[in-house]
């Protein structure tokens, strides 16, 4: 018997494999679809660092009230915009690794919009509309679809319109099968959410039944954009060694590590092919297999190499995270804590956290936990997430005088080069050790200044209230002997309560 | 014999409450205008500041003081319900209106000067006395338990829309109550040579039936059980004002035996107060060798019973001979016996045979 293998596009493989990318069902696929284009958005403004206006407009097009139905999904920018010859392939074609470099970015799967465009097409069978221009003479309008099995946009139309506001952004619509009744909680959430982590951002939402939502830009500063950069020694498998020899070049192999990982020297190039026991004139195109599996070996192994770089990371920053939660939780108390970089694997990474007490967080009989990883909300999941490992099972919070059933949220922002999910589903973060340490660390931070505060308003109240029962009696001590002496006039009590107050002053 | 010498007695004592009430209230005011929190000094109540003196015979307050003052934050609330207590206090000595323990309890609280329980009230009640060291008799706040008193005695009312009004207590064979009225009222006339005090009713109302009070010439007081204060005033005052020996007459086990303990020693709680003891009246039965010598019905000494006993024989006012003698026949009969055990040998022979032996026996 003889099998019959049959070879698949990118595309085609995703199609397939729909649920690990977050197109589930119905419910779940408007979801990603919204959060896919929503964050593609986000980062074609920041690279270039735009204040972000975002509008997004959902509207039913089945019509009747059964769910899942046809929805019309549009998403429009005012990012960069695309040069109109890269559009058809940046929606209309899955590509794999084409990058030699790397990037913090949002987008969960390196899709972009794609997975969400392919979705609305195999559940619809119909186009997709894109309008995109870089502020420059021409709008470039394409009505798109996507050639699932060879894995190739087909397009329908191309137009080109003047410019004359020398506009500058993209917007994308198409149909797409959903559940909104189910997905609407999350679809609120995710946006609130984001704007606490985008509090320079625009977001406008409106709903099926035209309810409108918006989430105001507060602040008019960005955080740096990430950079890209060359990937660390530490963080390379045999595939990838294998892609950037065939992509290089350079002629020997101490060039080649020199050139193609950051931060490795002149110096650290020849310790290290030493100890690797490669030949430093050796020129890459002519490593065999053994020698590339020992290289990547030496590389994990060898001691030698600086810490990796974080500057090409883009942190949200203390005071737009601080920005961020005042603005969505209007809370009492927000303390926010940035720890320097650290690496975990050849990879970069920075956390931040924040506390925020009282204001509008409700009390759930728990802490309320906010997760983020290079700037997108995290939603699902959350009991699997280190964090929540972190807050609920390490974390000593009456240490901090904190109990649970006070009003009480936490933030938690990861960003790095990759992050380490657990599974390939993204939505939570695995509990290594060096990413746990970093979250406890600055957990305890913020929780040390919460603390701070508390003792202190407690302080202030345990006065207030000390103050209030002198109010209260003395005077009765003061009517009541006037009484009782029968006197005509009542001694004068404000020089005593004066003299309290004024204790309370120094004290405090 | 007509008592001259008592007429102004319970006006003076009167005099004298709302004049204490009223510094006491001055110097809350003097302390204010001088710019001081409030304060007051007071001995303190504790178990280990409580001494038996044998001198006067009672217990008494040692040398230990608690201060109260506004400035501290625990103290400002009871001392505003000790001022409000005294000017409540006041109003009513000044206005002859009594009251109960209860009613302090409730009209605090349209001075929004709650407080949290009568327990508490109780205590500041306490606390007035220990400071001004009259009891709240003397400033009208009464128990709500009350005796009775039957004898040949005529009292004057003092009591406003009473004034002047006389009563003899003959008058009611129920015997009369022993309430506010009559409590502040003067002794006008009295015809007795002495007081019996009954714990029991039945046996009281059998006195009065077989005229002990004619027949004894006595004043005869049902103490229903632990005598109330105002009770063992009154039986102060008679003894005292009237110079009437007071014979004391409960059941015959511990319970009894402390019954007239309190009226002859006082008790503990009242440490801080004078007066309200009568040193020279006299336990007259029923005694353990009553038991014995009458051939009296009884019953068994309990647990308890014996434990009290033994509490009792390390008690500084049971030194007496009699006491340390009776403490230790109940002891040795392990037996008690009731008042109405007498009957046994008819209704009559309590007062027909028993009483007079006794009273001649402690007569001497």
């Amino acid at each position: 018997m003889v099998e019959v293998f049959e070879e698949i596009s990118p595309a085609d493989f995703f199609y397939r494999n729909r649920d690990i990318a977050g197109f589930t069902n119905p419910s779940r696929a408007i979801y990603s679809t919204i959060r896919e284009l929503v964050e593609n958005s986000l980062d074609a403004c920041e690279v270039h660092r735009i204040l972000p206006d975002i509008y997004i407009r959902l509207s039913k097009i089945s019509n009747n009230s059964k769910e899942p139905g046809t929805y019309k999904i549009r998403v429009e920018d005012n990012g960069s915009g695309l040069p109109s010859d890269i559009v058809p392939s940046a929606f209309g074609q899955v590509l794999f690794g084409s990058k030699y470099k790397l990037r913090q970015t949002r987008g969960t799967f390196g899709l972009g919009g794609k997975m969400a465009v392919l979705y609305g097409q195999i559940t619809t069978h119909s186009e997709t509309h894109i309008t995109s221009s870089l502020g420059k003479s021409k709008i470039s309008e394409y009505r798109l679809m996507m050639d699932i099995q060879n894995n190739k946009p087909i397009i329908l139309s191309q137009k080109n319109r003047s410019n004359k506001m020398k506009w500058h952004g993209t917007i994308i619509e198409f149909l797409t099968e959903a559940d909104y009744t189910r997905a609407k909680s999350k679809i609120i959430e995710y946006l609130k959410q984001t704007a606490i982590v985008a509090p320079y951002a625009n977001l406008t939402f409106v709903d099926p039944r035209g309810r409108f939502y918006k989430f105001d830009r507060i602040i008019e500063s960005m955080p740096k954009p990430p950079t890209e950069t060359t990937p660390h020694p530490h963080g390379v498998d045999v595939e990838t060694l294998r892609r950037l020899i065939r992509i290089s070049h350079v002629k020997t192999m101490k060039e080649f590590m020199r050139k193609h990982f950051q931060r490795v020297g002149e110096t650290t190039a020849r310790k290290f092919l030493d100890y690797a026991d490669i030949g430093p004139r050796k020129n890459p195109n002519k490593l065999n297999s053994d020698e590339i599996v020992r290289l990547v070996n030496a590389m994990k192994n060898f001691e030698g190499f600086l810490p990796p770089d974080s500057s090409c990371l883009s942190p949200i920053g203390i005071d737009l995270l601080k920005a961020g939660i005042q603005k969505e939780l209007n809370p009492e108390f927000v303390e926010v804590h940035q720890r320097r970089a650290s690496a975990y694997s050849g990879f970069p990474f920075i956390v931040e956290t924040g506390i925020a007490y009282g204001g509008n967080i409700p009390k759930t009989g728990g802490i309320l936990l906010y997760r983020f990883a290079n700037k997108i909300p995290l939603l699902f999941d959350e009991a699997s997430d280190v964090s929540w490992k972190v807050i609920n099972n390490i974390m000593n919070w009456r240490h901090y005088k904190v109990s649970p059933d006070e009003p009480l949220a936490v933030f938690v922002h990861i960003c790095s080069l990759k992050i380490p999910y657990k599974t390939v589903g993204k939505e939570f973060i695995a509990d290594r050790s060096e990413v746990e340490h970093e979250i406890l660390n600055a957990l305890r931070e913020v929780a040390r200044k919460l603390h701070i505060y508390l003792s202190r308003k407690n302080y202030i109240e345990r006065e207030r209230k000390r103050l209030n029962i002198f109010q209260k009696y003395l005077p009765k001590i003061a009517s009541f002997s006037t009484k009782l002496a029968k006197k005509e006039k009542e001694p004068d009590i404000e020089p005593l309560l004066r003299d309290l107050m004024k204790y309370d002053d120094e004290e405090k | 014999m007509t008592m001259k010498k008592s007429e102004s007695s319970v006006k003076k004592r009167k005099k004298e409450v709302v004049e204490t009430l009223q510094n006491f209230g001055h110097q809350m005011y003097d302390q204010l205008s001088n710019g001081e929190f409030p304060w007051t000094k007071m001995p303190s109540r504790s178990i280990n500041n409580i001494f038996y003196d044998t001198n006067i015979r009672q217990y008494i307050l040692g040398e230990r003081y608690v201060k109260r003052s506004s400035g501290n934050i625990r103290h400002i609330r009871p001392l505003t319900q000790l001022v409000w207590t005294a000017l409540f206090a006041n109003e009513l000595s000044t206005q002859s209106k009594s009251s109960t323990l209860r009613d302090v309890f409730y009209s605090a609280q349209a001075y929004e000067m709650s407080f949290t329980d009568q327990q508490e009230s109780d205590n500041i009640i306490t606390d007035l006395e220990t400071v001004l060291r009259y009891p709240r008799e003397d400033f009208n706040v009464f128990p709500e338990e009350r005796s009775a008193i039957f004898g040949d005695l005529t009292i004057e009312y003092t009591l406003p829309g009473y004034e002047g009004r006389q009563l003899n207590l003959t008058s009611h064979p129920d015997g009369m109550m022993i309430g506010p009225a009559l409590t502040n009222a003067e002794f006008a006339d009295c015809k007795a040579d002495k007081v019996i005090a009954i714990e029991k009713g039945g046996l009281f109302t059998r006195f009065v039936e077989e005229r002990v009070h004619e027949k004894f010439k006595a004043i005869l007081i049902h103490t229903a059980g632990q005598a109330p204060r105002a009770t063992r005033s009154l039986l102060r005052r008679l003894n005292r004002e009237l110079e009437l020996p007071v014979y004391i007459f409960t059941d015959g086990d511990p319970w009894g035996m402390h019954i007239a303990m309190v009226i002859i020693s006082g008790s503990a709680n009242a440490a801080h107060l004078r007066d309200l003891n009568t040193p020279d009246a006299k336990w007259s039965g029923v005694w353990a060798t009553d038991i014995v010598d009458y051939k009296l019905p009884s019953d068994k000494l309990t647990d308890l019973d014996v434990k009290r006993l033994h509490e009792l024989k390390k008690d500084p006012r049971y030194k007496g001979k009699l006491w340390k003698k009776e403490i230790g026949i109940f002891m040795n009969i392990k037996k008690k016996a009731e008042q109405e055990a007498f009957s046994r040998y008819g209704l009559t022979y309590i007062v027909d045979e028993y009483l007079p032996t006794k009273l001649e026996m402690m007569a001497d």
